[in-house]
């Protein structure tokens, strides 16, 4: 499996990831060569069957209820990059559209 | 006496701090003052440390009631383990500075068990790397030979354990991560059966793959441990609901155990070394009443390529929440929300991390997903499959922890399919979710550890246990003091 160069873009833009234009041939590269690897998969003779769940026997659900702990606004807040009256701040995420 | 304290099993801190022949302070404060003021600038295997935390978790300790299982024992804790008391980081610059509102619930359970976190301890960023050479902090080195690599991801915690700054240690293991490391650096790793040990508070990577891991001195310690955290957390529900396996039988001995020797796993690529502590191994598990065997097994390459294909899925999808909006690193002077996000995860993450997050995001993008995600997903079941028919016939399964010693720093960080196939033999237990037990086995002719892996079925940590615990009696140096060139020695 050979990944190309556009194949790199779309899956960075996928991964919000900026790849700088200089690595994207090393990196299509990396990843033909893990892929490459990953191919010897097709010796096992898989068949085409859903695959199994692999959630542990016995996995408990719960209530659909808040499980008693709590993080504050304070301490929700306390680690973020900029944060404002209670809110996260973040660049503008709609044109202004005003005049 | 403190200056010694470092030196024993966290079983023997332990009694004597309950008795009040040693403070909880002096048992923690021993390792900083003998082994690390030594050692720690060349291995560098601490990336958190705090005097003042470690004086108030000792004294926290002592108000547990004084007679925890682990009291006054001090742990060095991976950097991916959710801390209120240290910076929690996963070796990368996207957490810088972050500090958790809450404690993971196995650092819960071994602060209430009277353990005090003495540090955090480097590893490769977000656990993806066999060396710990891909951290944010610089690698950390082998303390048997400072130009090798201590393994990885939870190189930190290994190297700190085999020197000596604690005789505990927390990692984690999705594919290999604390026995590929404790097998470089001369300790006992665990990685404990799929749903034992809980995952809430461990920054995830690949969480169906993930478990919380143990590196200890001495196999009575991993059992002490072991008993300290394994048990249902009702904050995560991939906990099993049952009762852990006990394991207070650590020591009862081999006889009639069947260990399983899938002989032709070590033919090429594992080094002549390995495959003679695997014969030491097997010999000593013999004398002591065990019987041996001979089975034929899948080749790990399968177990790798299944491997990078779910892990890294399950990584892409992960990793999406480090986005500079709610906590650690972000981007300077963005001009709108998309090229922070993209910013942010491009600066603040490093090449082994990206180049994962690419792969896993490749594996499960439209068309491809059928080709690649759902064929791992089928060679899981298989692989699963293949431990449980090799069961049928033996307790356990004896084979490599890693196809060879410590390798150079610098030798594979160039190459990820190298360091990808240093994974190849413990890789499989975290695609069945089974238990995995690196064990040392001595010294190599270069003075480097050497050790075997043990393999068991689900809750097989009993069994694996007592193995440990033969090896470690029949013939194998127990490794209670590092036999580098500890100056103390002269």
């Amino acid at each position: 499996m050979t990944i190309r160069r556009e194949d790199v873009e779309r899956i960075a833009e996928l991964a919000r990831l900026e790849i700088p234009e200089g690595r994207i041939e090393r990196v299509a590269a990396e990843l033909s060569a893990v892929l490459d690897f990953v191919g010897a998969l097709s010796r096992l003779e898989l068949g085409t069957e859903a695959p199994p769940r692999f959630a542990p026997a016995g996995a408990p659900l719960r209530a659909d209820e808040p499980n008693g702990r709590r993080l504050s606004n304070h301490d929700a807040l306390a680690m973020a990059p900029e944060a404002e009256e209670g809110f996260f701040i973040v660049p503008p995420i709609v044109e202004n559209l005003e005049p | 006496m403190s200056a010694e304290l470092w030196r024993r099993s966290a079983s023997a801190l332990a009694a004597a701090v309950r008795d009040g022949a040693a403070t909880a302070e002096a048992a923690v404060e021993s390792g900083w003052e003998g082994p690390a003021a030594v050692w720690e600038s060349t291995v560098h295997a601490v990336v958190h440390a705090d005097r003042g935390a470690r004086a108030a978790g000792a004294l926290a300790a002592g108000e547990t009631g004084g007679r925890g299982a682990l009291q006054g024992v001090p742990v060095i804790v991976k950097d991916n383990l959710c801390t209120l008391d240290y910076p929690t980081t996963c070796g990368s610059k996207i957490l810088a500075g972050y500090h958790p509102p809450y404690d993971a619930t196995v650092i819960r359970r071994l602060r209430a068990a009277g353990a005090v976190v003495t540090a955090k301890g480097n590893m490769d960023e977000f656990a993806m790397g066999s060396s710990t050479e891909f951290s944010a902090f610089g690698p950390t080195r082998n303390p048997y030979d400072p130009s090798r690599v201590p393994g990885g991801s939870s190189g930190g915690p290994a190297a700190a354990v085999a020197y000596g700054l604690a005789p505990l240690g927390l990692g984690s293991d999705t594919g290999g991560s604390v026995r590929q490391p404790a097998a470089f650096c001369g300790v006992y790793g665990l990685k404990p059966t799929y749903g034992r040990l809980s995952r809430y508070g461990l920054v995830a990577f690949g969480s169906s793959l993930d478990q919380v891991g143990i590196f200890a001195r001495h196999a009575g310690d991993v059992a002490l441990a072991y008993g300290v955290l394994a048990g249902n957390d009702r904050f995560d529900a991939t906990t099993r609901p049952d009762p852990a396996p006990d394991v207070s039988g650590w020591d009862d001995g081999v006889a009639g155990l069947r260990f399983g020797w899938p002989e032709n796993l070590w033919g090429a690529g594992v080094e002549a070394e390995v495959v003679d502590g695997l014969e030491a191994a097997a010999g000593w598990l013999e004398r002591a009443g065990a019987r041996r065997v001979p089975l034929q097994f899948l080749p790990g390459e399968y177990s790798v390529a299944t491997y990078y294909l779910v892990a890294t899925a399950e990584a892409s999808s992960n990793l999406a929440r480090f986005d500079g909006v709610r906590y650690g690193f972000r981007a300077a002077t963005t001009p709108d929300l998309r090229a922070l996000y993209t910013r942010t995860r491009s600066e603040g993450f490093g090449p082994e991390v990206q180049r994962r997050i690419l792969l896993g995001t490749y594996a499960l993008s439209a068309g491809y997903y059928d080709a690649y995600y759902l064929t791992a997903q089928r060679a899981r079941a298989r692989i699963r499959d293949e431990y449980r028919n090799a069961f049928r016939s033996c307790d356990c399964l004896l084979m490599p922890a890693s196809p060879t010693l410590p390798f150079r720093l610098g030798e594979k960080t160039d190459d990820p399919l190298a360091m990808y196939l240093s994974d190849i033999f413990t890789i499989g237990a975290n695609l069945a979710g089974i238990p995995g037990l690196s064990v040392p086995v001595g010294l190599s002719r270069d003075r480097l550890p050497r050790a075997v892996q043990l393999v068991g079925p689900e809750d097989g940590e009993p069994v694996l246990l007592r193995a440990a615990r033969a090896i470690e009696t029949r013939g194998a140096r127990a490794p209670q003091e590092p036999e580098f060139a500890w100056p103390t020695k002269g």
